[in-house]
């Protein structure tokens, strides 16, 4: 079976050939994702950072961004290997709003076990 | 771990909503777009992470500046040394791990294949599983590199992909993609244009674009 992922020889639309920098939110992920992974730290695998974000589901794969995926696949990767807890994250997300970030923002569920 | 999960957004997904935040990117390509929500959680990992004492901010932003410090000017020190001496390209086909090395670039455990264009073949790079791209030489990939558009059909209609970038290529050329993994990177090694045979490395740098480097494009004399 294919994987969501896997999608070379699919079809798809015409390529948006102008990028678009990468915003200083997205180098912070990949900056985190790098130092999970580092020689220092060695949270996190290269190939296993891709079977959670592979495993994410096709609904999620198809709707987020491809750096909400790295967070996605980081969050459920950090809450498996008890780094963080869940309860963690929720608490954190609430004090976050509390100062005003993302308080327009509703919670999503991919991330979440 | 498991691939399930609840999504019961009571909501049409197909991006005709407004987190708000989505507006503040107006360049940013369809696959790119910005759910508040994950930068909420990505900033509430960041902070938990630091207060944990697992990561500090000094750093993230040292990890930062250390990815923008790696630009495609790195790529095009490679090409234009290919370029302009013969026994350096000779053990950069042969070797591109070692011959990078001897200009200060690390793939580390990465291993790198250069594929030289000709005028009987044409090369361009994809990762049709995900993003691997040749980050130690030409920095993050561009964001179309990642997308689903560019990722599906290169692979199918490489013509009709790089059409879409203002590159044809004569039909007798023969156009061979190269399918990156994370273990295998490959980056192109375009042809030196005619006209540029007076021309100093520094100057030669500037007519080598990422773009050409991935094969997308082609270099042109000034």
């Amino acid at each position: 079976m294919r994987g969501t992922h896997d999608l070379g020889g699919q079809p798809a639309g015409p390529v948006e050939t102008v990028p678009h920098e990468a915003t200083f939110w997205e180098k912070q992920i990949d900056a985190i994702h790098g130092l999970l992974g580092d020689s220092k730290r060695r949270i996190t695998v290269r190939d296993e950072n891709r079977l959670y974000i592979e495993s994410l589901g096709d609904d999620v794969y198809n709707t987020l961004a491809y750096y909400e995926r790295w967070t996605a696949a980081i969050c459920r990767q950090l809450v498996d290997k008890g780094i963080l807890t869940q309860d963690e994250i929720d608490a954190k997300i609430a004090d976050l709003r509390a100062r005003g970030v993302g308080a327009d923002d509703p919670d999503e569920t991919a991330c979440k076990p | 771990m498991s691939g399930t999960h609840p999504h019961d957004h009571d909501h049409d997904h197909d991006h005709g909503h407004d987190h708000g935040q989505d507006q503040a990117h107006p360049g940013q390509a369809k696959d790119e777009k910005v759910h508040g929500y994950y930068q909420l959680l990505g900033l509430a990992l960041k902070e938990l992470l630091i207060e944990k004492g697992v990561i500090t901010a000094a750093e993230v932003r040292a990890a930062i500046e250390a990815r923008d410090a790696i630009t495609p000017s790195l790529g095009g020190k490679v090409v234009v040394r290919a370029w302009t001496d013969a026994a350096y390209k000779t053990r950069l086909l042969a070797d591109a791990h070692s011959a990078i090395l001897e200009l200060g670039i690390d793939m580390g455990p990465t291993e790198l294949i250069v594929a030289e264009n000709t005028p009987a073949v044409h090369n361009v790079i994809v990762c049709t599983l995900c993003s691997c791209y040749p980050r130690n030489l030409l920095g993050l990939p561009p964001s179309w590199y990642k997308d689903r558009d560019y990722r599906s059909r290169v692979v199918r209609e490489p013509r009709a992909v790089l059409k879409e970038f203002g590159t044809e290529l004569p039909s007798d050329i023969d156009v061979r993609v190269h399918d990156s993994t994370a273990d295998l990177r490959y980056l192109v090694l375009p042809m030196r244009p005619s006209g540029t045979e007076g021309m100093s490395e520094a100057q030669l740098a500037d007519i080598v674009t990422r773009d050409c480097m991935i094969g997308v494009t082609l270099p042109k004399a000034p």
